[in-house]
């Protein structure tokens, strides 16, 4: 007669792995059937993190790309005392907005302050008697820099009208028989060496905080239900009395909860698959880089994650007395992903040997890297997954010891 | 046969079990009586190896529970008190988990369940989520779910409490039933009329102390020309001076 699992002949029970084979079965079936579960963990975690994603990448996209070439409208007060002026700033964008009511510089302070214009320019009365007579004409530029959403705007109008007052000069020079290139002592050239996709640090932060937060979110319900849940409905003291070593039982239905775990993530990883390909990244001066290689990759680096995560959410929920309790302690759980990011990105951290013995903060820089395109280390990975499974047994080991105390039944 | 040898089992401050003997034979009922908080649910938790004694022992058909809990739960099949079945399940599916939880063969596992659900008269729900059961309903999955590696012990913790008249007679036809088949039943109840017409033999327990022991004709004897329910209040009495 053959038996689920290897039954021992002379003791007619399952083995340790036969049992802990059963259990996950029942609990991955157990579990199928409740909506709210798969709910969840199949569609929340993995819809959530990849729609947003494309939503705010889109956003950023549309802004930048609008920013960077719509012309600005500027008040421009005084406009008629320099028409040249203004005639160079609108060549390059910066076309001169109807100026009601803004007579004095106050004004123009209070209209840039209560958020009614994004900055105004104003020409000085003195601007065409001093300009004639070759002396220093003043333009006042003012603006709000705590006003983030203009900073870029003010930027383009301060370099349009540095490049007018340069032109100019250069054609004064010129006219008094100098070399501007006199004035040109030290040249400074910039090169950016940041590749492209580096420069989406924050974004790729979030990136991987989604993949870790759907992992957990994936078997966020069945590690309550087959822990907290199990005690409430009073279908734990009948399962002790199998004959099963209770670290099976426990081992069982953690293995389920890293199953599903898995499986979220890797439909977590085909969502951003997906969404990622329909939002184009050229235009942030990014390349994506996030195809079905990239994906495969970052579930590779990821997957060690998923049975820590499921040791660390049944430890918790084991010490809860019900489910609504589990519920409570295991949200925060959910957040212990974010630690790592904000530590990364606060501090601009890059994968070192070191850093790969942290779980989550090891495959947030190996994920980091991937979509970058870096090259990693294969020792890099093969720490990362030994660090947070040797992590995952450990936490296994705790609960397992938990479950031998009597209280566990409440 | 089921053995207990003075355990004694404190939880904190309070000693639930205070030197416990009594044994139950096969081919009877024995009926575990008590009021509330006399240490029934301790007495059998204890023997069906979720709790540990502190002092004293028990055996289950001979098996130390202690020493080899794993080969004890083997030989007995338990029904908790307000044992609690998973909702997503059928009922079949809830019974066959117990099952390759002890080491059935699916073939094996499938006649047994077939069977047992034939006999309990669940056929017609077998297949039915457990979530909409009744509660005659659930304890006759549970029941069910007890028996399927066909134990020759079987432990009930007020079994019939929350059971309509119809199954709570039901659920003692089924006990006289696997008496009969020569397994060593100990149910536990607080409700002396209910176990005057089913056990064959009586502890009584109280205080975690047994307070009277033997056949109902023997405590009758004991006690004569009292009702079985003044024996009970009176042991208790005594047990708590």
């Amino acid at each position: 007669m053959t038996a689920v699992g290897g039954v021992r002949p002379d003791s007619g029970r399952p083995g340790a792995l036969g049992a802990i084979r059963i259990v996950c079965r029942k609990e991955l079936l157990d579990n199928a059937r409740d909506r709210r579960t798969l709910f969840s963990a199949f569609v929340f975690g993995p819809l959530l993190g990849p729609v947003l994603f494309a939503v705010l990448i889109h956003v950023l996209v549309v802004q930048t790309v609008s920013t960077a070439e719509a012309p600005i409208e500027v008040p421009i007060v005084g406009s008629e005392l320099a028409p040249n002026l203004v005639a160079h700033l609108g060549a390059r964008g910066v076309e001169a907005a109807p100026s009601h009511g803004l007579e004095k510089f106050a004004d123009a302070a209070d209209a840039v302050e209560s958020g009614r214009y994004d900055a105004v320019l104003l020409i000085d009365p003195d601007y065409a008697e001093r300009f004639s007579a070759g002396e220093t004409a003043r333009v006042t530029l003012v603006y709000d820099r705590s006003n983030t959403r203009a900073g870029s705007r003010v930027q383009r109008i301060r370099a349009a009208v540095s490049s007018y007052a340069q032109q100019l000069g250069t054609l004064k020079l010129i006219a008094r028989g100098v070399d501007p290139d006199v004035l040109s002592t030290v040249m400074l050239d910039e090169l950016d060496v940041s590749t492209a996709a580096g420069r989406s640090i924050v974004l790729l932060g979030m990136l991987t905080y989604f993949l870790l937060l759907a992992t957990l979110v994936g078997g966020f319900y069945l590690a309550i239900d087959s822990t907290a849940g199990e005690r409430e409905r009073r279908s734990l003291e009948p399962l002790l009395t199998t004959p099963v070593e209770r670290s099976s039982l426990l081992l069982g239905k953690m293995a389920a909860t890293t199953l599903y775990m898995l499986l979220a993530l890797a439909l977590t990883l085909a969502g951003f698959t997906v969404a990622l390909g329909y939002v184009s990244l050229e235009p942030l001066g990014m390349s994506s880089g996030f195809g079905i290689g990239s994906a495969l990759a970052a579930f590779a680096v990821l997957a060690p994650f998923a049975p820590l995560g499921a040791a660390l959410m049944t430890l918790v929920a084991s010490f809860t007395k019900s489910y609504k309790e589990a519920q409570t302690y295991l949200t925060l759980v959910l957040l212990v992903p974010t630690l790592p990011l904000v530590f990364a990105t606060m501090l601009n951290v890059k994968p070192t040997g070191a850093l790969m013995w942290i779980p989550s903060l090891s495959q947030h820089l190996l994920v980091t890297a991937i979509v970058r395109q870096d090259p990693i280390p294969l020792a890099y990975v093969a720490q990362s997954a030994l660090a947070t499974l040797a992590a995952a047994a450990l936490l296994a080991f705790i609960a397992t010891r938990l479950y031998d105390r009597e209280r566990v039944l409440g | 046969m089921i053995e207990v040898l003075s355990v004694t089992k404190r939880f904190g401050d309070v000693r639930a079990l205070d030197g416990v003997s009594f044994t139950a034979r096969d081919g009877r009922i024995t009926g575990l009586l008590g009021p509330n908080g006399a240490g029934k649910s301790t007495c059998l938790r204890i023997l069906s190896t979720v709790l540990r004694p502190d002092r004293g022992s028990a055996r289950i058909g001979g098996v130390d529970v202690v020493a080899e809990p794993l080969r004890a739960r083997r030989l007995m099949g338990v029904l908790p008190h307000a044992a609690g079945l998973y909702p997503h399940l059928t009922a079949r599916e809830n019974i066959e988990y117990y099952g390759r939880l002890h080491g059935l063969g699916e073939a094996a596992l499938a006649a047994r369940v077939d069977a047992l659900l034939g006999r309990l008269g669940l056929a017609a729900i077998a297949d039915r989520k457990a979530k909409g059961f009744s509660q005659g309903e659930r304890t006759k999955v549970a029941l069910a779910r007890a028996l399927v590696h066909e134990p020759k012990h079987l432990l009930l913790d007020e079994p019939t409490s929350g059971l309509d008249v119809m199954a709570a007679r039901e659920l003692r036809e089924w006990l006289k039933a696997l008496r009969a088949e020569g397994c060593c039943v100990l149910l536990s109840s607080h409700v002396m009329q209910e176990v005057e017409a089913l056990v064959d033999d009586l502890v009584i327990i109280a205080n975690g102390r047994i307070a009277a022991a033997g056949t109902p004709a023997e405590l009758a004897a004991r006690y004569p020309e009292r009702s079985l329910e003044d024996i009970f209040v009176s042991a208790v009495e005594d047990a708590a001076r």
